[in-house]
């Protein structure tokens, strides 16, 4: 046995309990009853509010779709917004992921684009949409500029971790064929990263349209606004209506992401794409929002 | 030796990258996107001298920004920014708590009763669909404006990501030291902490951090529905148009987030 | 032999004050094939790379079809690099593309990017992208992805690939380092059928010398990053190889 060893292993023993899982359990507690304290969270109100839901949650339904036309024109605005913030988003992202590549691109490209990326990222939309609120006015215009900076911070990260991680060699080969910068591009690079840029892009339409559910609450346009009236006039069978309704569009768009990801990625016909069943598992990828 | 213009023969191959039916597809695809665009863009509502004017508006708001309104840090914001942070921190414990369970009863290879699996499925769908703003909405609704509606805020989006993700990672856990340990006639709780649990710790620490991650951007804004934090206190800074403040939040949320993406990036690369 | 390549004066220091290649002088074109061997890590590889300048040399001029590669840069560099065909010791073929996209490759310094991203190469290219899956043996591969080749397969490819550049030079970096030996034998019989028929001269470095002496018409040896050997085959005595590679137990 090496002497010197810290942990004597007893035969009564075999497991011994290293010290450190247990202060740090006891360091949790302490933080959540210190945390709990601080933003005066307490048994009762839990209690108070859990009283409360069920009166809550019976207003809700059954919910109420009368006033459908409101609803229809709120979801067709947040479903404008995501398609064009995606479109113009994935048309920035593309050269600035493109530029902020260091294997591709000397420092002086490849910093402010970086920089332009770490910046686009940092604020959640709905902060960002708070702020073309303000320049632009409200409506949809500020929705889809506050979604587009989003994207481009998004499409842009990812798809400059792509370009970083790919083949060198295979580049390299197609640079010694004499090839221009923008066919090595097709032959050399793209295929590389070409299907995990369509996870992205098909995932980003599909997180744009969650969040162009929610710019309207401050104003940026969508059904967000409309949700948020309701809330706060306590139409709460409406606000049933409304849920149901963005959670469908939700689920819409995933249907169709998987699609377009099994077209363009397994290179799918499209009566393939009605028999196969279970769609292909999504690439793992980030998911936030 | 074979001579290359000895194989030059006059018959003409084509060569296309794809099938018909592929092509067909792909342009099928292209045609939808062009409609939706075309169609996005023409309808939707934008009103042209606004969209004129937005550099001018956005120059005048930076403008109006400067200078940071630095002092009413320690008595305006230092509080909401750490009530922030405690929704953020709190949410994700709740998750973690509440994910375990219903991630388990998802995996189909512990579970095998297929009612229960579907169950647990529909509260993680249910839980990743409805955004973490409507979730603040919702709990504010039941339990009154404050940092308890966001926390639950946080936690009920939360649940979904987290027992989705460890519920995959327990669907790839290796079946054979799992089998070993149930063939020697171990009960189902020795299973699960001495078979899976080494298995898929890696997996549920890293969902974990990343999750709190994500929470810390996203209880940035609950305030702004009143469910606490940071965003109140943005919120009444908008709605006084104390421009100079609301600059000083932002800075300060950047600076957090910034922070909180930097620690977690440090840890995961400790752990793995 | 038309083609001639005359290196004057070439180093190549990746770090100041210590030269992987030093003052090299070497021109081939009397010969068709023509091998360098060496030991690992005295440049050979440096050399072959200094030519199509995926390595920038230190100093030194590389003569070549009128111009001084060494000086190119730009559109010039380009248009000289089509002319110079290059076979890799792992391949570097694109993995998610087709075998048939692989070799038009080798068009991409004569096409337009535009036509390049829509796949749209002239029918001449594509006519004789198949004969030369013929010649290399791989008729009815064209749609198939070179990650689903072996590794002869892809080797194939990616001298096919060099030869659609209709090269006037073809470069070869341990063509058959990662191949069994019967593929190693097939290959280098391709490269120098495909050199001999086309009249073009090929530079191949290898560490295989059994396989250098079978094929190759000149054999240049390389040592601590000098050339020390410059002749026919016949000539590499065991004394030379002594030499080159240093101690001699390898021999027996």
């Amino acid at each position: 046995m090496k002497t010197g060893s810290p942990v004597l292993i007893s035969r009564a023993d075999p497991f011994p309990k290293s010290l450190w899982p247990r202060v740090a359990t006891v360091a949790l507690v302490v933080y959540v009853i210190y945390a709990c304290a601080q933003m005066e969270i307490s048994w009762e109100r839990v209690q108070t509010g859990l009283a409360n839901a069920a009166h809550f949650f019976a207003r809700l339904f059954p919910p109420n779709f009368a006033r459908h036309e409101l609803l229809v024109r709120g979801l067709l605005e947040s479903l404008q917004i995501a398609v064009l913030a995606s479109t113009l988003g994935i048309l920035l992202a593309l050269p600035i992921g493109l530029a902020g590549a260091r294997n591709l691109m000397p420092p002086w490209a490849s910093w402010p684009a970086r920089a332009l990326i770490v910046l686009a990222r940092s604020l959640h939309p709905v902060i960002v949409a708070i702020l073309f609120v303000k320049a632009v006015g409200f409506g949809a215009l500020a929705g889809v500029l506050a979604l587009t900076v989003a994207s481009v911070g998004f499409i842009g990260k990812l798809f400059t971790e792509a370009i970083e991680e790919i083949s060198s060699k295979q580049v390299e080969a197609v640079r010694a064929t004499g090839a221009p910068f923008p066919s090595v591009l097709a032959f050399g690079v793209m295929p590389q990263v070409f299907s995990r840029f369509i996870g992205f892009a098909t995932y980003q339409l599909d997180s744009n349209l969650r969040n162009s559910t929610m710019v309207g609450i401050v104003g940026a346009g969508g059904i967000g606004g409309t949700l948020f009236a309701a809330f706060q006039r306590f139409d709460y069978d409406f606000v049933c209506a409304i849920l149901i309704a963005i959670i469908s569009l939700i689920m819409l768009g995933e249907v169709l992401a998987a699609g377009v990801r099994a077209i363009f990625i397994d290179n799918a016909t499209l009566p393939e794409l009605f028999r196969r069943r279970g769609l292909p598992r999504r690439d793992r990828l980030v998911e936030d929002e | 030796m074979v001579s290359i213009t000895a194989a030059e023969t006059t018959s003409r191959r084509v060569w296309r990258r794809f099938t018909g039916a592929q092509r067909t597809a792909r342009f099928m695809v292209y045609l939808i996107i062009v409609a939706a665009i075309v169609a996005a863009a023409q309808t939707i509502e934008i009103i042209p001298e606004f969209l004129a004017d937005a550099p001018e508006q956005i120059g005048d708001l930076l403008a109006r920004m400067w200078p940071i309104d630095w002092r009413a840090y320690p008595t305006d914001v230092h509080s909401a920014l750490s009530e922030t942070i405690h929704i953020a921190s709190l949410g994700t414990l709740l998750a973690l708590m509440l994910a375990l369970p219903v991630g388990l009863l998802a995996a189909h290879n512990l579970v095998p009763f297929t009612p229960l699996n579907l169950l647990a499925r529909l509260i993680l769908v249910s839980s990743r669909s409805v955004n973490s703003l409507v979730w603040a909405l919702l709990f504010v609704g039941i339990f009154g404006p404050g940092a308890l509606a966001g926390t639950l805020a946080i936690a009920f989006r939360s649940i979904g990501f987290v027992g989705k993700l460890f519920g995959e990672a327990l669907e790839e856990a290796q079946p054979g030291p799992i089998e070993a340990l149930a063939a020697t006639g171990a009960p189902w709780r020795s299973v699960l902490t001495f078979g899976y649990w080494p298995q898929v710790k890696p997996a549920f620490w890293s969902i974990a951090l990343f999750r709190f991650d994500i929470n810390v951007r996203e209880s940035a804004v609950l305030g702004l529905v009143g469910a606490g934090g940071i965003g109140m206190a943005l919120d009444a800074a908008l709605n006084l148009f104390q421009w100079e403040r609301v600059a000083l939040i932002l800075v300060a949320i950047l600076v957090v987030v910034i922070i909180t993406e930097i620690v977690v990036t440090q840890i995961r690369k400790r752990m793995l | 032999m038309p083609n001639s390549l005359v290196i004057r004066g070439l180093t190549k220091e990746y770090v100041p004050g210590k030269p992987v290649l030093s003052d090299i002088d070497l021109a081939f074109g009397e010969t068709c094939i023509n091998a360098i061997i060496g030991p690992s890590g005295t440049g050979k590889s440096t050399l072959i790379r200094c030519i199509n300048r995926l390595v920038e040399p230190t100093s030194g001029e590389i003569l070549f079809d009128g111009a001084d590669l060494a000086r190119l840069v730009g559109t010039p560099l380009r248009q000289a690099r089509r002319h110079i065909g290059m076979v890799f010791q792992e391949y570097n073929l694109v993995e998610r593309l087709t075998v048939m996209e692989n070799l038009l490759c080798g068009r991409l310094g004569y096409v337009s990017a535009w036509k390049a991203w829509r796949r749209k190469f002239p029918t001449e290219d594509i006519e004789r992208a198949f004969q030369l899956l013929d010649v290399v043996g791989l008729a009815g591969f064209a749609q198939r992805r070179a990650d689903a080749l072996s590794g002869g397969q892809r080797q194939r490819v990616g001298i096919a690939r060099a030869v659609m550049q209709e090269p006037k030079l073809l470069l070869a970096d341990e063509p058959t380092s990662s191949l069994d030996p019967k593929t190693s034998v097939e290959i280098m019989q391709l490269l120098a059928d495909v050199a001999r028929s086309r009249d073009i001269p090929v530079l191949i470095n290898m560490h295989d010398v059994d396989l250098a002496t079978r094929f190759a018409d000149r054999i240049v040896g390389m040592s601590g990053g000098r050339v020390v050997f410059d002749g026919a085959p016949a000539g590499l005595s065991d004394a030379m190889l002594k030499q080159i590679y240093g101690g001699e137990d390898w021999l027996q």
